[in-house]
């Protein structure tokens, strides 16, 4: 197995990018409007409105910078305009940033009202996109990117197909010195075990665990019933998942054979060596794939079963169902069709291998399914509510 | 054609990964070793959901992937459709 060549974007901090986005990104809830005007006045431009920003305190602040710091920072991110109603966090959420070395300038309301702040922060924007525009993919290896997975709408099919694929892939990048990142704490609930046994060393596996059993209380502090309305979901049941111990256990169909996990990330936690690491993230999908672009992932594999629609508006999000009914009603969102391992058409190897070159061709410039249709959540996680 | 696939031999559920419909002769695989099953559905299996491949008693355990994926809540024959409506989690 050898690494494979890719075309894509190395950033200041030597940092490899597969997109070259210019965001506009909003501090707080009562800046989208601006950060919107902005993106509408300078094309080549995305704004990512957000709901929160304000009053938050104590870890949940921590994890609203770690998430806006992270987002500019992601190598997918050429250069980007901060806008926020006032200097104080602005500045600090552009610093943040600027530590990466990309372009970056911070823009605030108070004093001078949306108008003339939209005014200064388009023609930054404007410079900054036309600058952007000129740079230029270079030779990169495949080994280079950081790549996070997660499935959702899974069904039995997940288990049996698109999960072990993402497995296969995710050995073979390992192996080769690449990074990635798998999370859900709790539909990982009846195979903790599984998930337990693959940590590297005895600390991982206590760092694991500790992240699992709080998550864990958290849900049976806050249940009332048994929360058969959510886990499984509806489109979970329909696809003939019964339990969230059998749905954990083909979600770890992911994790792959061999690899072992290095370390485990709080939300948003940039990785600090290459490997395999566990996150702790909500299983909501617009959710988890938001922290791990705030992590700096650039490519996010997604096995779904009956047909999970997510995208994220600066890491790709592929696509891959081995599901034959979602493949044909559902075409548009599927970028890999890996259905044909249930009659044992296609072997588990190839089908990873036939998800690595759809890896290859979308870190040079291929548009997702997700990408193409304009699926750009962009969802925040908050712990608790705002004081 | 493959009716049904199974994780692990000791898996007492296995998956249609084609619309059977009731009194189907199904040939099935092992996923573990390979080796070819038979089995013959009593109902309707929508592909990706699963069947009995023994008789359960209220209060009996169903392995998937050589895993627990829940206890038994209505008595279920071989060949049986296995869902919400008799297999319940442990955990919540």
């Amino acid at each position: 197995m050898t690494d494979r060549k890719i075309y894509a974007y190395r950033r200041e901090n030597g940092r490899v990018g597969v997109r070259n986005h210019v965001i506009i990104l909003p501090v707080d809830d009562i800046s989208n409007a601006a950060c919107e005007a902005v993106a509408n006045n300078i094309k080549g431009t995305l704004a990512l409105p957000h709901a929160y920003g304000r009053l938050q305190f104590g870890e949940d602040l921590d994890l609203f910078f770690r998430t806006m710091i992270g987002i500019g920072s992601n190598p997918n991110v050429a250069a980007v305009v901060v806008i926020g109603i006032e200097a104080g966090w602005t500045q600090r959420i552009v610093d943040g940033i600027a530590k990466t070395g990309k372009p970056v300038a911070g823009c605030w309301i108070e004093g001078k009202g949306d108008i003339q702040t939209i005014a200064e922060a388009s023609l930054k924007a404007k410079e900054f996109v036309q600058w952007a525009t000129e740079l230029q993919r270079v030779e990169c290896k495949l080994s280079e990117l950081y790549i996070s997975v997660k499935c959702g709408e899974s069904d039995t099919t997940t288990g049996l197909a698109s999960c072990p694929t993402v497995g296969n892939v995710l050995d073979k990048h390992c192996a080769l010195g690449g990074t990635a990142s798998f999370g859900e704490t709790t539909e990982l609930t009846g195979a903790e075990h599984i998930v337990a046994a693959k940590a590297a060393n005895e600390d991982v596996r206590k760092q694991f665990m500790a992240a699992f059993e709080d998550y864990t209380r958290l849900v049976f502090a806050q249940k009332i019933d048994d929360l058969s309305e959510s886990q499984p979901t509806k489109g979970n049941i329909a696809g003939g998942l019964t339990t969230i111990e059998e749905k954990a256990l083909g979600n770890v169909e992911k994790l792959g054979k061999k690899t072992k996990f290095v370390g485990c990330l709080k939300p948003a936690e940039e990785p600090a060596t290459p490997g395999m690491w566990f996150m702790d993230t909500s299983s909501a999908a617009a959710e988890a794939v938001t922290l791990w672009a705030a992590s700096g992932a650039v490519v996010h594999l997604f096995p779904t079963g009956q047909g999970n629609v997510v995208g994220n508006p600066i890491e790709p999000v592929i696509k891959l169902s081995g599901n034959p009914k979602t493949v044909a009603s559902m075409k548009e969102h599927i970028d890999l069709d890996v259905a044909p391992i249930l009659q044992g058409e296609m072997t588990l190897d190839q089908a990873g291998d036939a998800l690595i070159d759809m890896i290859v061709r979308t870190a040079n410039g291929r548009l997702t399914a997700a990408e193409s249709l304009g699926h750009r959540e962009f969802v925040m996680t908050k712990l608790y509510r705002s004081a | 054609m493959i009716h049904f696939l199974v994780h692990d031999s000791a898996d007492t559920v296995a998956v249609a990964v084609v619309d059977l419909a009731a009194g189907t002769e199904c040939t099935g695989r092992d996923l573990a070793t390979n080796k070819p099953l038979s089995a013959k559905t009593t109902e309707a299996i929508p592909l990706g959901h699963k069947f009995a491949l023994k008789d359960f008693a209220v209060g009996d355990t169903a392995i998937k992937y050589g895993c627990e994926i829940g206890k038994v809540v209505q008595p279920i024959r071989a060949g049986q459709h296995v869902h919400v409506h008799n297999l319940k989690t442990k955990r919540w």
